[in-house]
């Protein structure tokens, strides 16, 4: 690799790592603010990081499917929309959380409800999503 | 919140979102598998740490800020679904359900190892 090829490269991999900086922040602001709206009770169900999450699947099939496969290889894009924004939007650790805190209360009932509307809601979402931008494809 | 708290979740979410990248990363490049272990490592770890804060009877802003807006980043619930769905397209449908099942039971286990750990200190 030639010195001006070594340079461009770094410059690509600081504007990723922005990227995701950029997108991450988003999809935390986002979160949060879900979170804040509408604060979830003790034995009740998580409304907010359960949408939170739904939606950030839909989102990371849309923009992942569309990325890779429709659009021309961008750089940034994935790094923003994908790994920052939607990476940042949903939450794997505060589900476990609330689980645990569903199980202190004995609600099992609610906790298996809880783990397998999000686990099928988020399948469904990427599977939707993903479809629904191959589907464009294929018409146009 | 106030401004500042809104500013700190920013820059917090940025850096855990950066430190996901970083490590699952690191992880996929040293796995010739095609299970996602990078991201089953970072719910996992971040699973754990979460556990601890909440241990340690963090609470308010304090746990907001280091919980939520940190570890809630670094953690991802959308790239774990999105590749078990890749995983079932590309015919590997027993690696896509041992996918789910590892890191609801991986995950589940670290957050309460790591609470405990957190009652304990």
């Amino acid at each position: 690799m030639s010195d001006i090829q070594k340079a461009s490269r770094r410059d690509v991999d600081h504007l990723e790592l922005l990227a995701i900086a950029c997108g991450g922040a988003l999809g935390a602001l986002a979160r949060i603010g879900a979170a804040q709206a509408f604060p979830t009770s003790a034995g009740r169900w998580p409304w907010a990081t359960f949408a939170v999450n739904i939606v950030g699947a839909l989102l990371l099939g849309y923009f992942v499917t569309r990325l890779q496969e429709r659009l021309p290889v961008s750089t940034l894009r994935r790094p923003l929309l994908a790994t920052g924004f939607c990476g940042a939007l949903t939450t794997f650790s505060t589900v476990q959380i609330e689980l645990l805190r569903m199980a202190d209360r004995h609600d099992y009932v609610l906790a298996a409800g809880y783990l397998l509307a999000s686990v099928i809601g988020g399948y469904l979402a990427v599977f939707g999503s993903s479809a629904l931008v191959r589907r464009v494809r294929a018409i146009a | 919140m106030s401004l500042p708290g809104w500013i700190a979740v920013a820059i917090l979410g940025s850096l855990g979102s950066l430190a996901r990248f970083l490590v699952d990363g690191a992880v996929s490049a040293s796995s010739s598998s095609s299970f996602p272990l990078g991201t089953l490592l970072v719910n996992a770890s971040g699973a754990l740490v979460l556990g601890l804060l909440t241990g340690l009877a963090l609470s308010g802003e304090a746990l907001l800020l280091a919980g939520s807006a940190t570890i809630g980043s670094y953690t991802t619930f959308s790239t774990w679904m999105l590749e078990t769905h890749r995983l079932g397209e590309d015919g590997q449908l027993m690696q896509g359900v041992l996918n789910v099942l590892v890191s609801v039971v991986v995950g589940l286990g670290a957050a309460a190892l790591g609470r405990s750990i957190g009652w304990s200190l």
